[in-house]
């Protein structure tokens, strides 16, 4: 009933007059701002503390990880333009998109998963030293936020592939799309701050 | 104050089936237009890392950039621009929240402590 009313645009009887699960997803947003807020203050604490290589300027490939940044966030294009085509009801748009964006966000972790390929070809393990510990686990855990989102668009594209997902519940895309537009501004922040700024 | 109170004044002007709807204002072509921004901003950062010229300014361009592709994401593909104060405010409860630890982790190893 929500759902209908939620794309009737009728105020909903909450305490708030806003929809709950948008509310929670907000809340769930900023315990996770703080989550990968500390994972990125480890990783910059601990910046050149390593005793022994790989250093960042032994492994890191600027050009490549551009590309693959790049690749995140037009998919946060494509995921805005699937919420927009949902709440619109132009489902076969919303389809597309939805099939896009999960395609991208795959290109980007099959790009993740060359680089950690090529570091640890190079010496960067785990256990190497700081910048190894502290770069995976930040990269890693925001890889495993990129994949549980690609799993949350593909379960979204095969249920509006049967017929059930529609205008009546876009309220589920536009959620997918908050989760999914988060994971991008993280990697914008760790790009930044991780990739660039590391040799200065 | 009452948690409803925190809705945006922008919104609670705004007749109540309107306000629904106002989280969807952006059309498809704002959409591709915020993108095209993007595009452009993140061809800046990648030519400013090879422009011997711009070496010692660096961390602020990058900063700035960064922080616009961040706000344009935040405010036109996350919809805070037009839906309810609330959801910013949760949001820039966690942001502060995590600049708070870092600041804490920070004071607390230069002191020593870790």
């Amino acid at each position: 009933m929500a759902d209908h009313a939620h794309a009737a645009g009728v105020h909903l009887e909450t305490a708030t007059g806003l929809d709950n699960r948008k509310l929670l997803m907000w809340v769930f947003l900023a315990s996770e701002a703080l989550f990968f807020g500390s994972l990125i203050a480890t990783y910059l604490l601990y910046r050149g503390q390593s005793q022994t290589g790989p250093y960042p300027s032994d492994v890191f490939d600027i050009p490549f990880t551009s590309v693959s940044s790049f690749i995140l966030l037009m998919s946060s294009t494509t995921m805005a333009l699937a919420v927009g085509s949902a709440h619109r009801g132009h489902l076969h748009q919303m389809r597309t998109w939805l099939l896009v964006t999960a395609l991208l966000g795959m290109s980007f972790l099959a790009g993740q998963a060359f680089e950690f390929t090529e570091f640890y070809n190079k010496g960067l393990t785990l256990s190497v030293n700081l910048f190894g510990s502290t770069f995976y686990v930040l990269t890693g855990f925001h890889g495993a936020h990129v994949s549980v989102g690609v799993l949350i668009l593909a379960s979204l594209w095969a249920m509006a592939m049967r017929g059930k997902l529609g205008k009546a519940n876009a309220i589920y895309v536009e959620l997918a799309g908050l989760y999914w537009h988060f994971v991008d501004i993280v990697w914008i922040v760790i790009f930044t701050l991780v990739y660039l700024l590391e040799p200065l | 104050m009452r948690l409803a109170d925190l809705r945006g004044a922008s919104s609670r002007a705004r007749p109540v089936e309107e306000e629904a709807h106002s989280a969807f204002q952006p059309s498809m072509a704002d959409y591709v237009r915020v993108a095209v921004a993007l595009a452009a901003v993140t061809s800046m950062e990648v030519a400013i890392y090879y422009i011997e010229a711009l070496q010692g300014a660096l961390v602020e361009l990058f900063l700035f950039l960064s922080s616009i592709k961040f706000m344009l994401v935040v405010m036109w593909y996350m919809h805070l621009r037009f839906d309810s104060r609330l959801f910013s405010f949760l949001f820039a409860f966690g942001l502060v929240m995590a600049i708070g630890v870092f600041v804490a982790t920070l004071a607390t190893m230069k002191a020593g402590l870790l």
